[in-house]
């Protein structure tokens, strides 16, 4: 069990310590694509490329699957999880926000109480 | 004081749009005064403790209308500007607004007010040109987030060596 989690650990370690491997994520981010096509946009050899995929496959950071002769690339669940998070701030923020409209809200239903004529 | 932040909801509906949805107490017209009126705006728009601070604000809030809005972060020297124009506003209704701050196209912003007995549901709703634009505004909120995990990751890793070194 703890074995696991020192493997599963250091996968993920492993696949987020290289430059072309984050940016590999932050590309399939803005959309899904092809090996052929993360190859060709990042310099690379299919098979350079392949093995940065394998990687990142391997940290469950990317899923892959083949259509055809085409294996095609998206984020996997942990990359999901990035917009989960983001989500979640966003929503916080925006309770924050409302908190303080609210508050201002009952402010000036008090002032116009008070204006009100009797 | 009321715990209210379970029921700010944030959802991403499409591709390419975000919704937030929130009752707040009292009638539309207040809630709607609030959003309109720029002294009343900037009471509330940035949260306390967020490291934001507006620097300033000025909007003609009336269709055809624009505004600018510029907010200073702790952590930069630059001040941030955003700004764009009135689409639609209908009093105590909606107002739409475009984002313009950008170097593509921007998002489309859509807020209504809907009265409820003695509160107001508000709907923000956001539609980006595509869903690429959407992801990457996720992207660059999120990118942060990346570091953070990276720097867990580096900690936790080099915890479990330690525990393994000395077990």
């Amino acid at each position: 069990m703890v074995q696991y989690q020192i493997d599963s650990l250091d996968a993920s370690f492993a696949a987020l310590s290289d430059a072309t491997r984050r940016g590999v994520l932050a590309r399939l981010a803005r959309a899904d694509a092809s090996i052929s096509v993360l190859a060709a946009s990042f310099g690379m050899t299919l098979t350079g490329m392949k093995k940065h995929v394998s990687v990142l496959e391997r940290a469950e950071l990317v899923i892959t699957e083949k259509v055809g002769r085409v294996r095609t690339c998206r984020l996997g669940r942990r990359g999901l999880e990035s917009e989960a998070a983001w989500i979640e701030e966003h929503r916080r923020l925006w309770a924050a926000r409302f908190d303080a409209l609210e508050n201002l809200v009952a402010e000036l239903k008090l002032k116009e109480e008070a204006n009100a004529p009797e | 004081m009321r715990l209210s932040d379970s029921e700010t909801a944030v959802a991403r509906t499409s591709d390419r749009e975000l919704v937030v949805t929130r009752t707040v107490r009292g009638p539309a017209r207040l809630v709607y005064e609030a959003w309109a009126r720029p002294e009343l705006f900037r009471r509330w728009w940035v949260p306390e403790g967020c490291g934001l601070s507006i620097l300033s604000y000025d909007a003609d809030v009336r269709t055809g209308g624009s505004y600018r809005l510029e907010m200073a972060h702790v952590s930069s020297d630059r001040p941030m500007a955003f700004f764009g124009k009135y689409i639609e506003v209908v009093p105590n209704a909606r107002i739409a607004w475009t984002n313009e701050e950008g170097d593509d196209e921007g998002p489309v912003t859509t807020v209504t007010f809907e009265e409820r007995g003695a509160e107001t549901l508000v709907t923000v709703h956001e539609l980006y040109p595509s869903k690429e634009a959407l992801d990457a505004a996720i992207e660059s909120g999120s990118t942060s987030g990346w570091d953070q995990q990276l720097r867990q990751l580096e900690a936790l890793v080099a915890d479990l060596d330690n525990q393994a070194k000395n077990g």
